[in-house]
């Protein structure tokens, strides 16, 4: 049995003339415990609405869960009340964000903002366990001199250690479930690459599973078991991370995966660059949403929404035409 | 080998700063500390780091954006600090800049055709009609229809804007464009577009590029030779495949191991650990000693020099030969 799963889940945002579009449209996947899911796409795509309705984090009353349904644990969490969402955040599923500088509160001290996570869920522990746990949190995702960084603010913190200070708080309560959205995109590569090596780390010691959100693809082939490229609102291409990166077969991960410079592109030739746009909200296609930048689009892509087929690696396609176009 | 547009030699840019707010103590900030490297004309040179690292700064010196706190600047055997105004205008003329983020860089209250006929103003190029031929034809060089003359900056996505700062920055026919960071906030298919059109329009004018990226495979698809810079020194500089296949400073190595593959696993140890020093107070010895896996005693002393050696591809580390035997 998987630890989430995710069932049509549709996101709709009201717009100033007071429709609804829907942004995010029946996506489903689910994610084993200890495993990674990885949710790619391009920006306005909808992976980030996605992780945040899980945890009914969605900036309301604009955006809401307008269809679908989330089983955490057995639990149906899309109808719990409130009160039992909140015991779940933070201490079943915790959140990373891609900036820790607007994540974290500024006038609060490290120690403060983990202690807070503490206080919350564990309310009977003395205040001395919860510093002791605060120390012990801090030196495990490697802060040097942790006991001095307790009583720091977070401006006093590089961008990485920042990040390793919200990973303290995610994992305050050994969370069985961590989303982690674009959590090394506003750092550099070396940072980068230290930060992925702790959450692997972590994961392995901690048995949690991952939702890792983000829009390189290079990193999330390194870390997932499994791999889902949203576009548009949609899931294209859902399966095996290994198989969906060797053998991708929706055109549309194809495309991203040959518009990236440097893997066997011989320098200043041109990259097969995929031409025109998303198309906006207001206006999506009535058939498959990448139809109007697609290589290999053809008359029922115009009018028909593509069945979700699942070839022999038992990855999910969301084309009409991915058995022809087959590299 | 080609001879050198744009000379830079021994320049430094150094910021003072105050300590804080209860203090008159003003604190240095070595941004670009003595910085030496040529441009060849119609190359593209890469320059990489991290943030921070002073690669920004560096680019808006050669702009005198920055006035250099020393070294020199020399554009075509002239050396810029000694120019007139309005031979600075001339200047700025031949070189141009493509800034990061397409959504500040561009005046939201302008539509696109006054945009691009700002240039053409300034340095009194044409009259309205020949402007207006211009502009037509400068949309049609970056991919965007005529129709984008008429309408404003928010009407675009960022691709679109970030052809409108290309083809502002080629109005005025330059011979250097400096693109600082110029793709970073783009989407992969969209960024391979840009590029795309960065390489047409370089072969299409001859231009010669800087090209500033943290994103070293994008450096890579870019260039004909690399410089990397750590804390406002360049460590190494080459040509791109031999920056690639045969890095010789330990820094260079560690941001290439550092770059995710596709499909391949993570790297198992990080050549590189800890965070980048400030640049307020830098390092005694090799800058990056701090870092370094193979740091030894004499790098906490001695500051290593990036001599320009017979191969044309030096690495400011004492111990590069052994490392690379190694």
């Amino acid at each position: 049995m998987s630890l989430l799963s995710v069932q049509e889940l549709s996101v709709s945002i009201l717009s100033d003339d007071g429709a609804a579009r829907e942004l995010v449209s029946k996506v489903s996947f689910d994610i084993e415990a200890g495993k990674t899911l990885g949710l790619v796409g391009e920006s306005g795509c909808g992976k980030s609405l996605t992780a945040m309705s899980i945890l009914d984090l969605l900036p309301k009353p604009q955006a809401r869960r307008s269809h679908g349904k989330l089983i955490f644990n057995g639990e149906t969490i899309s109808t719990a009340a409130p009160s039992r969402l909140r015991q779940i955040r933070g201490k079943n599923i915790a959140v990373i964000f891609q900036d820790p500088m607007t994540a974290l509160n500024p006038v609060q001290t490290v120690a403060q903002q983990i202690i807070e996570v503490l206080n919350i869920h564990f309310p009977k522990l003395s205040r001395r366990k919860h510093r002791e746990r605060a120390l012990e949190l801090l030196h495990e995702v490697g802060i040097p001199a942790p006991e001095e960084r307790l009583a720091v603010y977070p401006h006093q913190l590089s961008g990485g250690m920042r990040q390793r200070v919200m990973i303290a708080m995610a994992l305050a309560c050994e969370p069985d479930l961590l989303i982690a959205d674009e959590p090394t995109t506003a750092l550099d590569v070396t940072i980068q690459a230290q930060i992925v090596r702790l959450l692997k780390r972590l994961q392995e010691k901690n048995g949690m599973a991952m939702l890792f959100i983000t829009h390189d693809l290079a990193l999330v082939s390194q870390l997932s078991d499994h791999i889902a490229v949203m576009y548009a609102g949609k899931i294209a291409e859902y399966g095996p991370a290994k198989d969906v990166f060797s053998k991708p077969c929706h055109p549309y991960t194809q495309s991203l995966i040959a518009a990236l410079p440097g893997i066997n592109s011989p320098a200043k030739s041109p990259l097969l660059a995929l031409e025109g746009q998303v198309p906006a909200i207001e206006n999506m296609p009535p058939g498959c949403r990448f139809a109007n930048r697609c290589r290999h689009v053809a008359n029922i892509c115009h009018t028909e929404i593509p069945q979700q087929d699942v070839n022999t690696n038992a990855t999910m396609v969301a084309c009409h035409r991915w058995k022809e176009i087959k590299q | 080998m080609s001879e050198s547009i744009l000379e830079v030699q021994g320049l430094q840019l150094h910021f003072s700063q105050s300590k804080g707010i209860f203090t008159r103590q003003r604190a240095v900030v070595r941004a670009v500390d003595d910085v030496s490297f040529s441009l060849r004309s119609g190359e593209t040179l890469g320059l990489v780091g991290e943030s921070g690292c002073g690669k920004s700064s560096l680019g808006k010196a050669l702009l005198n954006l920055h006035r250099p706190t020393a070294g020199k600047v020399i554009y075509q055997g002239q050396n810029i600090a000694g120019l007139s105004d309005r031979a600075m205008r001339d200047y700025r003329r031949s070189l141009q800049m493509i800034f990061q983020d397409p959504f500040e860089s561009l005046n939201s209250r302008h539509t696109v055709s006054a945009i691009l006929e700002e240039p053409l103003i300034i340095h009194r190029i044409g009259d309205a009609e020949s402007r207006r031929r211009r502009v037509a034809e400068l949309l049609d060089m970056v991919g965007l229809p005529s129709t984008a003359s008429s309408k404003y900056p928010h009407e675009f996505s960022g691709g679109q804007r970030q052809r409108i700062g290309i083809a502002r920055a080629i109005a005025l026919k330059p011979q250097v464009l400096i693109c600082d960071e110029a793709v970073s906030a783009l989407d992969v298919s969209v960024q391979a577009q840009i590029l795309n059109l960065l390489l047409d329009i370089q072969r299409e004018l001859n231009l010669s590029m800087l090209f500033i990226s943290h994103d070293l495979s994008v450096v890579r698809h870019m260039s004909d030779r690399i410089a990397v810079m750590y804390l406002g020194q360049i460590v190494e500089i080459g040509e791109a495949q031999a920056i690639y296949s045969h890095a010789r400073h330990p820094y260079t190595q560690g941001l290439l191991a550092a770059i995710p593959k596709l499909g391949s696993a993570p790297e198992a140890v990080s050549l590189i650990g800890g965070d980048i020093p400030s640049p307020m107070a830098p390092p005694s010895g090799c800058r990056f000693h701090t870092r370094c896996a193979y740091a030894k005693d004499k790098c906490r002393v001695d500051a290593p020099t990036l001599n320009v050696d017979h191969d044309g591809h030096p690495a400011a580390c004492h111990f590069w030969k052994e490392l690379t035997v190694a």
